[in-house]
């Protein structure tokens, strides 16, 4: 996991939730963290924003703590780095 | 079984004051709170004045979170019920929390947060709309907010009318309270109307005044918006004194009426409708005992002048002792809160036996022949009965009648 994804993951946490970035950690859970379900959607918007990503509908419900968000959006990144662009297409 | 209704409790955000002393005082001194716009980029409409509530900061009233779920109009609603609970000096126990009601009005809802996220939308090229926005714009945002507040569930509601929607949700209170259904209810308005997109629809409709609001006064040019919240307590009067609590005055009646006619033009008929029929809720109270009208007197033409004949056709020669003002000649026209506003300053009118005035007001007009209170406060005015009017586009009207405690 990179370590830059990990500090932009955790600061848009802490925003969205108005709480202290250090309480956020990669091992804490949604639920360690007070994240609801209504919350996780607002998280999952800022972070949509935050990467450029759309993160699918069936893929939100299984991102239940900071570690499965990293590991997702890292996943989303690297699918957008090798999809061929749009501008390619004729 | 059928009770009598008290207000115990009043909380008011407005322009002229963020609490309901401040509010009352503003009124009582003829100060209107109309001023130029912030909340609109300058020069972006024809009209440039309104009664905002300045400076408002969420931060100041919601922690953390709290602050983003709510539209600014459902903060106005929160704000104004604590106030009206502290008022009250009501403890919201588990066992009272199943009897207490929540019925608000609002005629628009959460539009500014709507307007923003749509903007984004259609304009900055977004492809995403924030997931609170459904919550945020909701009408009845402001009855859920309070019900979580203090952990009310007995019934909670909202009804959107237009400029009546905060009678209709007193009166209907009102008459919860007075049939048994609930033991206590919280009740009023709210309204946070001042997006860009709203104010451009009301530009075109031509009936904003490019100055202030002058009800009743031969050179009125139309209403000026306001924003902003009401709440009242409303429990059982014998309750009420059994617990020694403060009584600001009785609701005592509550009529509507629907023009069936015009969109937008109202109509003499309906509105006496709605007043003969909230005198009759009232027990058939006399009309020689009304002292008082806290009229719509939204200030364009075509209202202050059909008003005008409405409560001459219902009271008759008794018009001419009547005194009638406008308090939107200073809190403005705050739409689905409006009633909720004007029901706070006629309970204060009847406690305080102080009757606020029409402000901005200066030269008579024929066709608004009554006592208008024009400018100045009436001091040591002991009115037994008052009525409170909202008439809204769609014809529909809803009139309140108050008691002096």
């Amino acid at each position: 996991m990179s370590p830059q994804v990990i500090e932009r993951v955790i600061q848009v946490i802490a925003k969205t939730q108005h709480i202290p970035p250090e309480s956020v950690t990669i091992d804490k859970t949604f639920e360690d963290l007070k994240i609801d379900s209504l919350d996780g959607m607002n998280i999952l918007f800022a972070v949509e924003s935050e990467f450029d990503i759309s993160i699918p509908d069936d893929r939100a419900p299984s991102i239940r703590s900071v570690r499965e968000m990293v590991e997702g959006i890292e996943a989303l990144l690297a699918a957008k780095a090798t999809a061929p662009s749009a501008s390619r297409n004729p | 079984m059928t009770r009598r209704v008290a207000v115990t409790g009043i909380g008011v955000i407005a322009a002229p004051g963020r609490t309901r002393p401040e509010f009352w005082d503003a009124l009582v001194r003829g100060e209107s709170a109309i001023r130029p716009m912030r909340l609109v980029p300058e020069g972006s409409l024809r009209f440039s004045n309104a009664a905002e509530v300045s400076s408002y900061r969420p931060q100041d009233f919601f922690e953390g979170k709290d602050a983003d779920m709510l539209d600014r109009f459902a903060q106005f609603a929160v704000v104004a019920a604590r106030e009206a609970v502290a008022d009250a000096g009501v403890k919201i126990t588990p066992e009272l929390s199943a009897r207490v009601g929540i019925v608000t009005g609002t005629s628009t809802g959460g539009q500014t947060s709507e307007d923003d996220q749509f903007r984004a939308l259609y304009a900055d090229g977004r492809s995403r709309i924030h997931p609170l926005t459904i919550a945020r714009t909701m009408a009845n945002a402001g009855s859920s907010a309070i019900a979580r507040e203090w952990g009310i569930k007995g019934p909670s509601y909202t009804i959107s009318t237009a400029c009546s929607s905060a009678n209709h949700a007193i009166g209907h209170a009102f008459w919860m309270v007075r049939s048994g259904a609930v033991e206590m209810a919280i009740a009023g308005g709210a309204e946070a109307p001042f997006s860009l997109g709203f104010l451009k629809a009301w530009e075109a409709m031509r009936i904003v005044a490019p100055d202030t609001c002058r009800p009743f006064s031969k050179d009125r040019k139309g209403l000026i918006l306001g924003e902003g919240a009401a709440m009242l307590v409303l429990e059982p009067l014998a309750h009420a004194r059994a617990r020694g609590a403060r009584v600001w005055g009785e609701i005592a009646g509550f009529g509507m009426s629907s023009d069936a006619h015009h969109l937008t033009q109202p109509l003499a008929e309906g509105a006496a409708m709605a007043m003969r029929s909230a005198l009759r809720d009232a027990g058939d109270a006399p009309l020689e005992a009304v002292g008082y009208i806290n009229a719509h007197g939204t200030g364009t033409l075509a209202n202050d002048a059909t008003e005008t004949v409405a409560i001459r056709e219902v009271f008759g020669a008794h018009a001419a002792k009547l005194m009638v003002s406008s308090t939107k000649s200073m809190h403005g026209h705050a739409l689905g809160a409006a009633g909720a506003l004007e029901a706070a300053a006629t309970l204060m009118a009847l406690h305080e036996a102080v009757l606020p005035p029409t402000a901005n007001y200066s030269e008579a007009d024929p066709a608004c022949d009554l006592d208008v209170i024009p400018n100045v406060a009436r001091h040591g005015m002991e009115v037994e009965w008052a009525l409170s009017n909202s008439f809204a586009f769609g014809g529909l009207n809803a009139v309140l009648a108050f008691r002096r405690p």
